[in-house]
């Protein structure tokens, strides 16, 4: 057995913040791999007593932790529940770094996200020309031949979505102007995953900013937030992505902006840990990241006079109500749009299953720990799902679509842009 | 002779083999990794490694796996969420963990007859929950209940703040169905609430899954009362909330909850996420919950905030709404895990005394903490007199343990000289065991153990739990002696 393997060389703080747990079990029912389960180590408390146990060199390091770690969401439902503070999230990605330093990351599917999180998603040029051949195999049907061939890779096919039209996935332009009396200027995160399949969705945001008085600028110099270098156990990547991010958003267009506005849920959650990531150098960047929702709710929204009737479930991204504690304010942008009526559903606050890249690694989890929603969803029958996350919004669509739901699946903002495009004032 | 259960230093392979053949692989764990977060409960000073757990989803499941178990002269322990605080759930001498986290099913709800029958897994909070559009609840609620199962309030018999009223599980639950320890099934009570013979429901609740498993339970539904108030009286020290908890009493109300969260705790909660607004200047605030019909409740209002004059409240704050009640009340039953904030450990006390000498036992307690030079704070259902002295402490450090544990000697004696009992609600387990001697003679203990021995002959179901061992029967069988040695 190596010291890897005992744990010596664990990084140290992981011993210290599973120190926090006085091992209550508060955080046991908010965690959905331990509803599906009902293991002690598919749950926080076990999760955080495994590490104590590594740390310490009372067991190994080993497949079972490593197993744990993974199947793990990473929703970080348990901190909201979690009395003593514990920073779990935290402590799940250094347990990951851990796991991953010790090569007992494996399977094919660990090999290529490695892959994918190194060389693709971190380089726009790449990302856009694979999503482009993608969209091309979907127009000739290569996509159901493949998966015909390799059904291993059906659960990938059947969450993505058609590629949008070359249109869409265009950038978006540098500056837009505000609308009406000017309040202030935003940068936006563009994102690598929303830039490529929810150009849509970024459109629609930088329309509803301009609409409420904000430049909106998006600094050419900006790249992936890092957040699923970090879930995965790379670090030192994630890291080098941040410094990236610190560069580009500090003086867009040579002075400070008021916020950095994010309209996914998980960037935004990794741009606020920068500070966490880089001590003495991040927390500028982090301190001044908001959610789209929440900036518009913090300045005040500019209520659109057009309506749009219908019922809307607005479904909260683990990555906004757990890890930024945003749960009010998507709510209320949406109770804004006239005759649109929201309807709570019961499953709304845990996890959809998407968790980053954990839908196409943990296929069975994944589709376990999305049924109860479902079932919810189909209990309240709106016309709309509204969720601010990508991975959730293609989760929330595949599942919807594989229930025989007629709910379409937005973005808050898509909703709020389509009211304000009803009021005849653009 | 009671508990000559020992076991094998490992599991066969054909035990691991026959048991995963009931609840399947998926659910039967037998690596060493897989077993180490089973090795303690709630109260984590004395782990001890089972030879396996299994999660069965059906009453049939945990028989078959009881029978198997006994076949190989395995011991067992039942489990449900492990949120207990006595140990209740460790499984001394590498017993098998029969875990109930899996068997969640609402089985019945009956409005009607205001009872609901539910599988042992079933989250507290979750049933209330699930029939709140009935306008029912189920009003045990320990500060664990958003995580904690029946079949676990069960067998620890829990209470919670609601207790003062309300009562203990024992008052809620109708009858069970129990997997006994040599593999047959019983029904005991009746879903009428009469069961004419020996109260057995009332034997089995509380007994710390000393006489078997519980597979199936009746529990009595509640009406939400129609008017809820609480009310904050926050004064600058202890002894004068308990005095006001006096005053209440005496004169005749039974509110629905008296609760003292003192400074160090109240401080503790509002860093956390449970954070409710609660004065982190005030010395002691007494949460009093009152419910009943609307008209009661502005007179009870009155009545109350006058005594409270009397013992120099500093102010009384009554909640806005029922969102405003719901924070309180989160905070005091996040109490417990914030104490995390302060050291990496935490004991958490139970015992109970004459409500009348709450302010005077405080006061020693306090002292014996000091004596000590231990953290301590208090929160505790000061309308029941069940106190909660919690030291936080970091079992890493030898020293400090022994002091914490000398000291939690100490806070029991003192309850028990001035008339009190050893727990009120966290049970007895392995933490109180050898203490129980303060309490009771040895001929009452014997008849506790012939009582355990009429359900569980040979001590294989739960071994190690509430009834000290004889020095005898360590004597006889050397094995037996893993868990008479457990440090508390």
């Amino acid at each position: 057995m190596s010291d890897n393997a005992l744990g010596l060389d664990l990084d140290p703080s992981i011993l210290d913040g599973s120190l926090d747990c006085v091992h209550c079990g508060l955080c046991l029912s908010a965690c959905p791999t331990y509803r599906v389960t009902g293991r002690e180590n598919s749950s926080p408390r076990g999760r955080i007593y495994l590490l104590r146990g590594v740390a310490e060199g009372k067991i190994e390091l080993g497949g079972l932790v490593a197993d744990e770690l993974g199947l793990c969401l990473g929703c970080r439902a348990c901190e909201t529940e979690c009395p003593s503070g514990v920073e779990y999230g935290a402590m799940l990605e250094k347990g990951r770094a851990a796991v991953a330093e010790a090569g007992l990351r494996r399977g094919w599917g660990a090999r290529v996200e490695r892959f994918a999180l190194r060389w693709i998603l971190p380089h726009p040029g790449r990302l856009h020309a694979l999503v482009s051949i993608l969209g091309l195999a979907q127009r000739l049907g290569l996509d159901r031949l493949t998966t015909a061939a390799l059904p291993v890779l059906a659960p990938a096919n059947d969450l993505l979505p058609r590629v949008p039209a070359a249109a869409e996935r265009r950038r978006l332009p540098a500056f837009t102007p505000a609308q009406g009396e000017r309040r202030g200027r935003v940068a936006l995160l563009e994102g690598c995953v929303m830039a490529e399949l929810f150009g849509e969705i970024n459109r629609a945001t930088v329309r509803v900013l301009s609409r409420n008085g904000f430049d909106v600028l998006v600094p050419p110099e900006q790249g992936c937030c890092g957040a699923l270098h970090a879930h995965a156990g790379d670090p030192s990547m994630a890291r080098g992505l941040a410094e990236k991010n610190i560069e580009a958003f500090a003086m867009p267009g040579g002075e400070p902006v008021d916020a950095v506005v994010s309209n996914s849920a998980g960037c935004g959650a990794a741009l606020r840990e920068v500070g966490q990531w880089l001590p003495g150098r991040g927390e500028a960047l982090a301190s001044r990241v908001r959610d789209v929702c929440e900036w518009l709710d913090e300045v005040g929204l500019r209520p659109p006079a057009g309506s749009l009737p219908g019922r809307v479930c607005y479904d909260d991204p683990c990555h906004l109500v757990h890890a930024q504690g945003v749960a009010e304010a998507p709510r209320r942008i949406l109770a804004a749009i006239p005759k649109l009526e929201p309807i709570e559903h019961a499953d709304a606050k845990s996890c959809c299953g998407a968790a980053g890249t954990y839908n196409l690694l943990q296929v069975e989890m994944s589709q376990q720990v999305l049924a109860p929603k479902l079932d919810a969803l189909a209990d309240a029958d709106p016309d709309w799902i509204a969720s601010g996350n990508p991975g959730c919004l293609l989760q929330l669509a595949a599942g919807a679509h594989a229930r025989g739901l007629r709910a379409s699946v937005v973005h808050p903002v898509q909703l709020l842009d389509r009211a304000y495009g009803q009021d005849g004032q653009d | 002779m009671s508990e000559k259960f020992s076991n094998p230093e490992a599991p066969s392979p054909i035990l691991i083999e026959r048991l995963s053949g009931v609840v399947g692989e998926d659910n039967c764990l037998s690596r060493p990794e897989e077993l180490f977060a089973y090795g303690c409960d709630g109260l984590t000073l004395d782990a001890h490694l089972p030879s396996a757990v299994v999660l069965p989803r059906t009453s049939d499941q945990v028989a078959e796996a009881v029978a198997i178990c006994r076949e190989f002269g395995h011991a067992f322990v039942p489990r449900g969420a492990g949120t207990g605080l006595s140990g209740g759930a460790v499984p001394l001498n590498g017993a098998v963990v029969i875990c109930c986290s899996r068997m969640q099913s609402i089985l019945e709800v009956d409005a009607d007859n205001r009872l609901a029958v539910v599988q042992p897994g079933v989250v507290n909070a979750h049933l209330s929950e699930a029939i709140r559009h009935l306008g029912l609840f189920y009003a045990p609620d320990p500060s664990s209940q958003q995580a904690c199962t029946i079949g676990g309030n069960v067998a620890e018999n829990s209470g919670g703040p609601h207790t003062l009223k309300y009562g203990t599980t024992t008052n809620h639950v109708l009858a069970v169905e129990m997997v006994l320890p040599d593999a047959s099934r019983v029904r005991l009570g009746s879903p009428t609430g009469f069961a004419p013979g020996y109260d057995l429901v009332g034997a089995a609740v509380g007994s710390e899954g000393t006489l078997g498993i519980v597979t199936e339970i009746t529990v009595r539904l509640v009406e939400i009362p129609e008017a809820v108030e609480t009310v904050l009286a926050i004064f600058d020290e202890v002894p004068a909330a308990c005095r006001l908890v006096g005053g209440i009493i005496r004169s005749g109300m039974v509110p629905a909850a008296l609760e003292v969260v003192d400074q160090r705790t109240i401080r503790a909660v509002e860093a956390s996420v449970y954070k409710a607004g609660l004065p982190t200047d005030a010395g002691a605030v007494l949460i009093i919950e009152l419910d009943g019909a609307a008209c009661e409740m502005d007179g009870q209002l009155q009545r109350i905030g006058e005594l409270a004059e009397g013992e120099g409240v500093r102010e009384m704050r009554v909640a806005r709404d029922a969102q405003e009640r719901a924070l309180f009340w989160r905070a005091r039953k996040g109490a417990f895990g914030a104490m995390g904030r302060l050291a990496p450990d935490l004991y958490v006390h139970d015992a109970v005394v004459p409500r009348a000498k709450l302010p005077e036992v405080l006061e020693e307690i306090c002292a014996i903490g000091d004596r000590h030079g231990l953290t301590l704070s208090n929160v505790f259902h000061a309308g029941d007199g069940n106190l909660h002295p919690n030291i936080s402490f970091d079992r890493r450090d030898p020293d400090e343990l022994a002091r914490v544990l000398a000291a939690g000697k100490e806070m029991l004696e003192l309850c028990v000289r001035v008339g009190g009992v050893l727990t009120g609600e966290h049970g007895v387990g392995t933490e109180k065991r050898d203490y129980m001697g303060m309490l009771f003679e040895p001929a009452d203990l014997d008849a506790m153990r012939r009582l355990r021995d009429a359900f569980n002959p040979d001590g294989v179901c739960n071994p190690g739990k509430l009834i000290p061992t004889t020095r005898a029967c360590t004597e006889s069988n050397p094995k037996a002696r893993g868990y008479d040695e457990v440090p508390l």
